[in-house]
């Protein structure tokens, strides 16, 4: 910032004014340092994704570069990184991963979705309030004790219902996964709900609309881009959970054929792997090549939410 | 409050003993009040007496925000809108309402003027009955020239003139027999306030009008009766020639002549 600066006119008046006018007093000061920290915290974040991917990329550079085939990686169907030769085929991972995020999202967005037109729409007063203080809890809850769910809720559960011999598979994950990805779709898509201003609904209520035809024929359509960012920023969370699904799913190195079959995902697959694989050794650059492919496939999904959330804000 | 001309009609609404609660705050007091049907009447009367508040009494969208209540009786063409047996869907079938912001739904404008058909026919219509309709209402506001080449175009792409006279047109599909106006040209300017008062003018006799305004001549210009209303009560109801030039109590001759309000 700098200081105002004054067109001299009589002599000592002049010199007292530009004085009074000088404002780098305390708060003047408070303001410089206020923005500097705040700044630098801004353009940490940016400074932080730039250190991971060059880190991620450094890891597995040598070996993607040299040695490895990319069609191999994605569509190749064994995953043996420590056999004889080493197969680094990682579709399994790939459509365990597309297989329990389907399913996640199959229980995420009815339930988030619901929950969101109550709580926006219909729920009033305290029991609002209390909804979305109960809401903002659930999001909070370690994913190692959804995975416990997982494992010894879930599982017994399964094979009981639908009798098969093992519960952790892409259907128990998927339901986990799902329920870990709910609260904060939920509140993403009330937030997307509340920004429908009240007018149209008053519009669409005069017009004789029930309070569910108002929704359905106002609320959502105008609320749809908001709302397709929140399942966006679902699927994003759902890819990126490691433990839970860990857990859950049973981590079989094969693509699954059916919800029942045990699967992995390429998270699980890192974080199980990385800690047996010797350091810069093709294993563990192959681990860090998934790392950048989750990496670019989870950019990819919240750009594209970001981008709808802005065309949604463009639009009437 | 004295009674306007006796030999006529059954009243379009009538209100009997109407009071109002917004949460513990009392906006209504008593109100008695026939609107004559076929005619349009205008609501007058200084800010916060309570005209909107009446307006929106009368096709129960004050409901809309939960701590309101009510003692006394609505009765629409006889019926009364509270009964049990009477739902507000309903009554807002009879009873359209245009407001002061023009708000018309984020839909196209063909899809404005049939968001109420659609809702209250399970079985849809054939496009040409659609179409018809349509031309109707449009016709109806005098829009249909202006607009009948980008039916398919967002409402909200129109004028707010358009839109309002719009958001009037859309009222008129499901035959209301009442329409409730709240200050429907305080957002336009002058010469889109006067042709939207001219339109409403021209819907006369085919419904029965009920307008809030803060515009002495517009009243005066536009309105056969008057009401004016002063802190929760109404004050005076007569023809409108009367009201302006022999108003019968003194608050608001008072309001008329701008001594307060
Ligand atoms: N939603 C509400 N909650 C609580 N009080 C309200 C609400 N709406 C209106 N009121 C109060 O009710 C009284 C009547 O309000 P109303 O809006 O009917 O007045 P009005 O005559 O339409 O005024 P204006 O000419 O400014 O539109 C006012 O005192 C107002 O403060
Ligand atoms: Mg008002």
């Amino acid at each position: 910032m700098t200081p105002p600066t004054v067109a001299p006119s009589a002599g000592a008046r002049s010199r007292s004014a530009a004085q009074a006018l000088d404002r780098r007093d305390r708060a003047w000061w408070q303001d410089l340092l206020a923005r500097a920290v705040v700044g630098l915290g801004g353009i940490s974040a940016v400074l932080f994704i730039a250190a991971i991917i060059v880190f991620i990329a450094s890891q597995g550079f040598e070996f993607a570069w040299h040695r490895l085939s990319w069609s191999e990686l994605l569509t190749g169907a064994r995953w043996e990184p420590t056999a004889k030769p080493p197969s680094y085929g990682a579709w399994p991972l790939i459509a365990g991963t597309a297989w329990i995020t389907a399913v996640a999202m199959a229980v995420a967005v009815p339930l988030s979705f619901a929950a969101a037109i109550y709580v926006g729409e219909f729920a009033t007063g305290r029991r609002r309030e209390w909804l979305k203080i109960v809401i903002e809890t659930l999001a909070a809850i370690p994913s190692v004790v959804w995975g416990v769910v997982g494992l010894q809720v879930m599982n017994p559960l399964i094979q009981r219902l639908f009798d098969t011999p093992v519960g952790l598979n892409v259907l128990n994950a998927g339901i986990i996964l799902g329920l870990m990805a709910a609260p904060i779709m939920t509140t993403l898509a009330e937030d997307a709900l509340k920004a429908v201003p009240d007018a149209h609904r008053e519009a669409a209520e005069a017009l004789g609309a029930t309070r569910w035809q108002t929704i359905r024929k106002v609320v959502l359509p105008h609320a749809r881009p908001g709302l397709s960012a929140a399942v966006l920023l679902g699927i994003g969370r759902a890819f990126g959970e490691t433990i839970a699904v860990l857990m859950a799913s049973g981590h079989r190195l094969l693509p699954p054929s059916s919800v029942f079959d045990s699967a992995a995902t390429i998270t699980a697959t890192i974080a199980a792997e990385l800690g047996e694989a010797a350091v810069d050794s093709d294993h563990y650059q192959a681990l860090f090549v998934l790392g950048l492919v989750l990496f670019c496939i989870t950019f990819t999904i919240n750009l594209l939410a970001d981008w709808l959330v802005r065309g949604g804000r463009g639009r009437a | 409050m004295a009674e306007p001309a006796r030999s006529r009609p059954a009243p379009a609404v009538e209100v009997r003993d109407l009071n109002l609660w917004y949460g513990t705050f009392q906006a209504l007091f008593e109100i008695d009040l026939d609107v004559a049907s076929g005619v349009v009447t205008a609501l007058i009367g200084p800010s916060g007496c309570g005209k909107s508040t009446l307006l929106r009494s009368c096709n129960r969208i004050v409901e809309r925000l939960g701590y309101v209540s009510t003692t006394g009786s609505i009765k629409v063409l006889g019926h009364d809108i509270h009964a049990t047996d009477a739902s507000p869907i309903q009554v807002r079938r009879h009873v359209g309402m245009v407001f002061q912001r023009p708000n018309p739904l984020p839909l196209s404008i063909r899809d404005n003027v049939l968001f109420a058909q659609r809702l209250h026919e399970p079985n849809r219509r054939s496009r040409s009955e659609q179409d018809a309709t349509v031309e109707q209402a449009l016709r109806e506001v005098l829009l249909w020239d202006r607009v009948k080449d980008r039916l398919h175009e967002r409402a909200t792409s129109l004028s707010l003139e358009e839109q309002q006279k719009l958001c009037i047109a859309r009222l008129l599909p499901t035959k209301p027999t009442v329409l409730l106006m709240d200050e429907p040209c305080s957002a336009l300017d002058p010469a889109a306030t006067t042709a939207v008062e001219e339109l409403i003018w021209s819907l006369r006799g085919r419904y029965s009008i009920l307008i809030v305004t803060h515009n002495m001549a517009q009243a005066r210009r536009a309105s056969d009766e008057c009401v004016f209303m002063l802190m929760g009560r109404v004050v005076e109801h007569t023809p409108t020639e009367r009201m302006f030039v022999a108003p019968a109590r003194q608050e608001t001759a008072d309001y008329i002549e701008g001594r307060f309000g």
